[in-house]
């Protein structure tokens, strides 16, 4: 396959599918690529090689358009990539898939949706769709799994499925971020056999891939090996080994390496044992842990030797995790017994975490604390005494070659860095024993074998015990012993050569595939190999619509997305139940009506008319009595508790001035303390005590006492009870169709940013407007659903009808749901994690939907700032059209305007969205 | 005891640092005690307050446009004169929340003894102003009929003298209450969030295993969280208080601070213990969050800090008896505007605590068995 012919042209001669010139990248200060210049044959296999960082990805979503160029030029497919238009006409002719394993899938949908919904976005008719599905199924051997979540493939199933998705249009360009990473040896070979079979049948099909794997490279084409952003070699792999006078291309890579980026690197050497410790360090019997029904370690039993590194090796999610994590006591065994330096494994026990040091699979130290800081703390947490801790500190930073960035915050600094901190943070206490989940995924080969002198140091010349996972074979190779794990069970164990000799394998590799076809019966491959079909997919180029606007497309999202939610039980629960619950705890709980006023009498007369005088207080069910008062400071006392709310007090003689016209003063004392109720209780005391004093002038001097000749009437409109429930339920209506809907909607858009299926709108067809409208409708539908409960409580619970227009109603329901969904998708278009998107809803549509939308304080009362806040905002034109078709009685003729506004409302969110919505990643 | 006490005091400092290195936080805390209190306060406005009203005047007489210069400011927005047939549609519009209505020869009729109707139409969903606006609206029109028809002062015409005193708040203005209820509202919503996102981020991170396989306890690790967010929590929250309440709003505080502060480092406590709950229940911070809004938005509203407790029904006040807010409204509002002392804001401040101590009781022996399983 490897061939002598330069850059320019292609193995066969043709012009180059992608052409990068002067291309420079950068986030924020650290710059990806650097002056990046390269072209990339056509109609081969071509390939990015490097490590983690160094750019691999940005290239990889440059060229395909589905990130944004900085500087520079990029050609794809024959167009300058920059232009709108050539994206829009040749994205249905490349095919993206993002890095990490089934990131671009949907992990709810079954393996059939899944494609189902990329052919949609694709624009195939139904039998086509069916047709390919069927045959890539075939192809990839899936078929017997159309109906399984993506999310409970194993990883190399759910890899194949991704590349399902990608195959589905039959593009000319096929794009692969990093296809085979974590993935078991077993898989990551078929795979590559398969990418090869793709390729035989389509031989114009450019396909683009990069990887860490470096002996994967070696079966490419063409490559490119990159570092640090920049290019250093090019061509096919044999070559690249000849410029570097290497056999393999891992070593040629770190000799092509800039200098100083290399400099002191040699092999490492892994010393033999030097005193056998027969003691153990850590014996596993039978451990098994589940999770529900699924099974993720299932019986695994092992006995590590002190000093010895044993490393674990397999594929992500073969339960490698798990089984670390029950050795420091993080996960409960469900079955089984571990055992640390020969005591059974007690979660609780200070003293053994005290001998064991643990370093997770991610970054886990603290990324806002600097290096020293981290260190530190782990030190004073290990109990490290006072007055050593900061020499064994110091110790650390220099051990580790970290003192220069002793200051800065991990955050900032590069992988390699911050695994030796961890390691740093693991040994500060001086443990005998190491638990090391996968330390080296993502970090360089030379600061891979840096940290394998540290390990090889800690183990021969401290007699640490170190217990690691990979899957790096060749980091396997270097442990004195291995255990091959594989869907939770342990394969084997052994050393490593002596495991390939039994297996008759001349590399580790290939007995640890040996293995696998062992344990997963017949391979599977092969059958599949005989199944594919010759009239496929191949022979006829995929019918795909570069129309602006296609309902298709739309639909496609909306359908999925309702899957999506109803298969999301808490969301839904969220989005069905909030609202009912929110609704009844309001509709009883707030309440302007004021009742049951607690007050007492502070009778110092005790004669008839003080007695008349109360008794009316008695009667009135806004007033509840309490017992008498008997002395000014019991008064005091208990307005002070809060026990009562209002005090009368009555003065000695009140009787005697009342029949003597003297005009007797009767003290009434509220608690200020909650001014709405101070003041409604004012109200009700005036109006008792001047209706007592008019009946005692009536009786009294016999004449007709009204006061003042005249009536006022109050009509109390809409509301005749004068009762809260009745404006606020309408109210929290508005509420709730304003709150959850935006929440959900947020949420719709930014996890896709943060799980990376947004990677799917970025790289097909569909444009912005039907990703969006795709997204709104079932938040809509679901909202629409919402309302028609909360409705129901209204009508059946709280008996509140609907006097007015209901078609007024409805309409403004469906108006005012797609505003609030509109508002939801705008927050989400500009924001980029689900909290900030959840927050920021929250924050920016509570106050004024609470406080300025009518629902507490009128709006034709409020002025100035808090006015304009409320009339921007959808809620304030909502609550008019709620209250007035609930409690009002009001139809079209009085709230067309709000609609109107409404609708306003909708459309605009909705292009405020587009804007910022951006179809390339920036 | 002693290691236990230094580690809490390690991981505490620790989580001052994780704070002070995020500013969206700061900013949110610096936001929430200050604009947030003095908007809301000087906003929001549950009293009487600039209501719009309307005259439909018929009489044009001397005595009518008395009445309408008898509505002022602050109570009410200057009356608008609307005609007859405007009245409906205006108040189904909203426009105005209360319409008055004077018959032509009002003030005749009034001379002539034939004792005239006058009609205030109130809207009566606008529930906030409707009831107590219709009786200063009453009130004032008998006054000024009254000081019309050379009476003495209204009030001087009836046999009994009644003196109102509002106690604690004497001109019942409600910034004085709404100010420091929205301090409370705001070390709820602060305590739940902060303390919740915090055991989130530690678990999101990858950070609480490591603090999980260390000579650390659970109990240290909630409790150097609850210290360290309250610590900030209650500092704002007391300087929100004598700056921005008692200064710039100019509300008089009756009671005792520290007593105040002390209730305030109980309450946040028992808030706090109750976002850890509330974390354990939630694999993400998306999760929390729509967890979190529900009991943030009842827990502020059903507590007495909006609507009086005792106009909610029964069953509905025993419930909230059993979260933490409503006992320190109480508490907040006996010490702060009553002067009340521990004597007689002890059985709240017992609650407090007694409701803290099951919140996180329950957390605790939720939390290692869910912080590390990510299943």
């Amino acid at each position: 396959m490897a061939s002598d012919a330069p850059d320019e042209t292609s193995p066969i001669g043709q012009p180059p599918v992608i052409e990068v010139r002067a291309v420079q990248h950068r986030y924020g200060k650290t710059a990806a690529l650097d002056d990046m210049t390269l072209s990339i044959p056509a109609g081969c296999m071509a390939g990015i090689i490097g490590p983690d960082g160094v750019g691999k990805s940005t290239l990889l979503a440059l060229v395909s358009g589905v990130r944004r160029l900085q500087e520079g030029e990029i050609t794809t497919l024959g167009g300058d990539i920059r232009d709108a238009r050539h994206r829009r006409e040749t994205c249905s002719r490349i095919a993206y898939m993002p890095q990490g394993l089934g990131k671009n899938l949907y992990p709810t949908l079954s393996v059939f949706e899944n494609l189902d919904f990329f052919g949609r976005l694709f624009g195939q008719p139904e039998a086509e769709r069916r047709e390919r599905i069927a045959e890539l199924l075939k192809a990839t051997g899936l078929d017997p799994f159309p109906d399984r979540p993506a999310g409970k493939l194993s990883g190399g199933m759910k890899q194949k499925l991704s590349l399902c998705c990608a195959l589905i249009h039959d593009p000319d360009l096929l794009v692969l971020d990093e296809p085979t990473t974590g993935v078991d040896p077993l898989s990551r070979r078929q795979f590559w056999k398969l990418i090869e079979r793709i390729r035989a049948r389509r031989p114009g099909m450019s396909v683009l891939v990069s990887t860490a794997y470096m002996e994967e490279a070696e079966r490419f084409d063409w490559l490119a090996a990159l570092y640090d952003g920049r290019l250093i070699a090019t061509g096919s792999p044999a070559d690249v080994m000849k410029q570097a006078g290497e056999s393999t291309l891992e070593a040629a890579f770190i000799k092509l390496l800039p200098t100083e980026s290399r400099a002191g690197h040699e092999p490492v050497v892994v010393r033999p044992r030097s005193t056998h410790d027969e003691t153990l360090a850590i014996e596993a019997e039978g451990l098994t842990c589940r999770f529900g029904t699924f099974t993720a370690v299932d019986h695994v039993s092992f006995r590590i030797q002190r000093g010895e590194i044993f490393g674990f090796l397999g594929s992500n999610g073969c339960g490698k995790t798990t089984t670390m994590k029950m050795l420091t006591g993080l996960q409960p065994a469900t079955e089984g017994e571990a055992k640390l330096f020969g005591q059974k494994l007690d979660a609780h026990d200070m003293n053994t975490r005290r001998r064991v040091g643990y370093m997770s699979q991610s970054f886990s130290l603290y990324g806002e604390l600097t290096v020293r800081q981290n260190l530190v703390l782990h030190a004073e947490l290990y109990r490290i005494p006072a007055d050593r801790t900061q020499a064994r500190v110091s110790e650390m930073l220099s051990n580790f070659d970290l003192a220069d960035v002793a200051d800065e915050r991990p955050e900032s600094l590069p992988l390699g860095i911050r695994q030796r901190l961890q390691l740093a943070v693991a040994v500060i206490h001086s443990p005998e024993l190491l638990i090391l989940d996968e330390p080296t995924s993502g970090v360089d080969p030379i600061a891979r074998d840096n940290f394998w002198r540290y390990l090889i140091n800690l183990s021969r010349n401290d007699g640490v015990t170190i217990f690691l996972s990979t899957h790096f074979m060749n980091e396997a190779e270097r442990c004195d012993r291995i255990s091959l794990m594989h869907a939770g069970k342990v394969l084997a164990v052994g050393e490593p050569l002596v495991l390939a000799k039994e297996r008759h394998a001349a590399t580790l590799e290939d007995a640890f595939v040996s293995y696998l076809e062992e344990a997963s019966g017949a391979s599977q491959e092969a059958e599949a190999e005989e199944q594919w079909s010759d009239e496929g997919i191949d022979t006829r180029k995929a019918q795909t619509q570069t129309r602006l606007f296609q309902f298709g497309r739309l639909w496609a999202y909306a359908r999925r997305e309702t899957m999506e939610i109803l298969r999301d039980p808490i969301r839904l629960a969220f989005a069905l139940a909030g609202p009912l619950i929110l609704l009844l705890t309001f509709g009883y709980g707030i309440s302007f009506d004021v009742e049951n006023l607690s007050y007492a009498v502070f009778d110092q007369d005790r004669t008839y008319e003080s007695r008349q005088l109360t008794e009316n207080f008695r009667g009135s069910r806004y007033f509840s009595e309490k017992p008498e008062i008997s002395s000014s400071a019991e008064m005091d006392q208990r307005l002070k508790t809060g026990q009562i709310t209002l005090a009368i007090e009555i003065p000695p003689g009140f009787g005697k001035d009342l029949v003597s016209n003297k005009r007797p003063e009767v003290g009434v004392w509220l608690d200020g303390a909650m001014p709405f109720r101070a003041e409604t209780a004012r109200g009700y005391v005036t109006g008792l005590i001047s209706e007592t004093a008019a009946e005692a002038a009536r009786s009294r001097l016999g004449r007709d006492a009204t006061l003042v000749p005249i009536n006022v009437e109050t009509r109390f409109r809409y509301n005749q009870a004068f009762k809260s429930i009745y404006a606020i339920v309408p109210g929290v209506i508005m509420l709730m169709l304003v709150l959850i809907p935006a929440i959900m909607a947020a949420i719709g858009v930014v996890r896709e940013k943060e799980t990376g299926s947004i990677a799917n709108f970025r790289s097909t067809p569909v444009s912005r407007l039907e990703f969006l409208l795709g997204k709104q409708l079932p938040y809509v539908a679901i909202a629409l659903v919402s309302f028609v409960t909360l409705l129901f409580v209204a009508l059946v619970v709280f008996g509140i009808p609907v006097k007015g227009s209901f078609m007024v109603l409805a309409c403004g329901t469906v108006l005012y749901v797609i505003a609030t969904t509109g508002f939801g998708l705008f927050v989400s278009s500009f924001t980029s994690t689900q909290v900030a998107a959840v927050f920021a809803t929250a924050i920016i549509s509570i106050i004024p939907a609470v406080n300025f939308s009518g629902l507490l304080v009128p709006v034709s009362s409020l002025s100035g700032a808090g006015r304009f806040l409320g009339l921007a905002f959808p809620a304030a034109w909502y609550q008019p059209i709620s209250i007035g078709t609930f409690t009002k009685g009001l139809g079209f003729r009085d709230l067309w305007l709000d609609l109107v506004v409404l609708l306003i409302f909708g459309v605009v969110f909705l292009a405020a969205a587009q804007i910022a919505l951006r179809k390339q990643e920036p | 005891m002693r290691y236990h006490l230094m580690n809490i005091f390690r991981l505490g400092i620790k989580e001052l640092r994780s704070l002070k290195a995020d500013p969206v936080l700061l900013v949110l805390i610096v936001y929430t005690f200050t604009f947030a209190i003095y908007a809301v306060a000087t906003g929001a406005r549950f009293e009487v307050d600039h209501a719009a009203v309307a005259i439909v005047d018929e009489d044009r007489s001397g005595l009518s446009r008395r009445i309408q210069d008898a509505l002022l400011e602050p109570l009410f927005k200057r009356p608008v004169e609307i005609a007859s047939s405007e009245i409906d549609p205006a108040m189904n519009a909203g426009q105005y929340v209360f319409v008055i209505e004077i018959p032509p020869r009002f003030e005749q009729d009034l001379i002539s003894g034939r004792t005239p109707s006058i009609q205030i139409n109130v809207d009566a969903t606008a529930m906030t102003q409707a009831g107590n606006g219709a009786v200063y609206l009453n009130s004032i029109i008998l006054q000024e009929v009254a000081t019309y028809l050379q009476q003495r002062q209204l009030e001087a015409s009836l046999p009994i003298n009644v003196v109102l005193h509002a106690k604690f708040n004497p001109n019942l203005k409600s910034e004085w209450f709404t100010s420091v209820m929205q301090v409370i509202n705001n070390i709820t919503i602060l305590s739940i969030i902060l303390s919740g996102a915090a055991l989130i981020r530690e678990r999101e991170h990858g950070t609480i295993e490591h603090l999980l396989v260390m000579p650390v306890t659970p109990l240290e690790i909630m409790l150097s969280k609850i210290l360290a967010n309250g610590l900030v929590i209650v500092t704002a929250a007391s300087l929100s208080l004598l700056v921005i309440v008692e200064r710039l709003l100019g509300v008089p505080i009756a009671g005792s601070i520290p007593l105040f502060i002390a209730g305030a480092i109980i309450y946040q406590f028992s808030v706090a213990a109750l976002g850890i709950l509330l974390a354990t229940y939630t694999n993400s911070m998306a999760q929390f969050g729509l967890l979190a809004i529900p009991v943030l938005v009842v827990m502020n509203l059903l507590s007495g800090s909006t609507t009086p407790m005792e106009s909610m029904p029964v069953w509905l006040q025993n419930v909230m008896q059993l979260t933490p807010s409503p006992h320190f409204v109480s508490f907040a509002q006996a010490v702060l505007y009553r002067g009340a002392g521990v004597p007689i804001v002890w059985p709240d401040m017992a609650a407090l605590v007694i409701i803290g101590v099951a919140y996180f009781a329950v957390a605790a022996l939720r939390f290692r068995r869910v912080m590390t399983s990510f299943h």
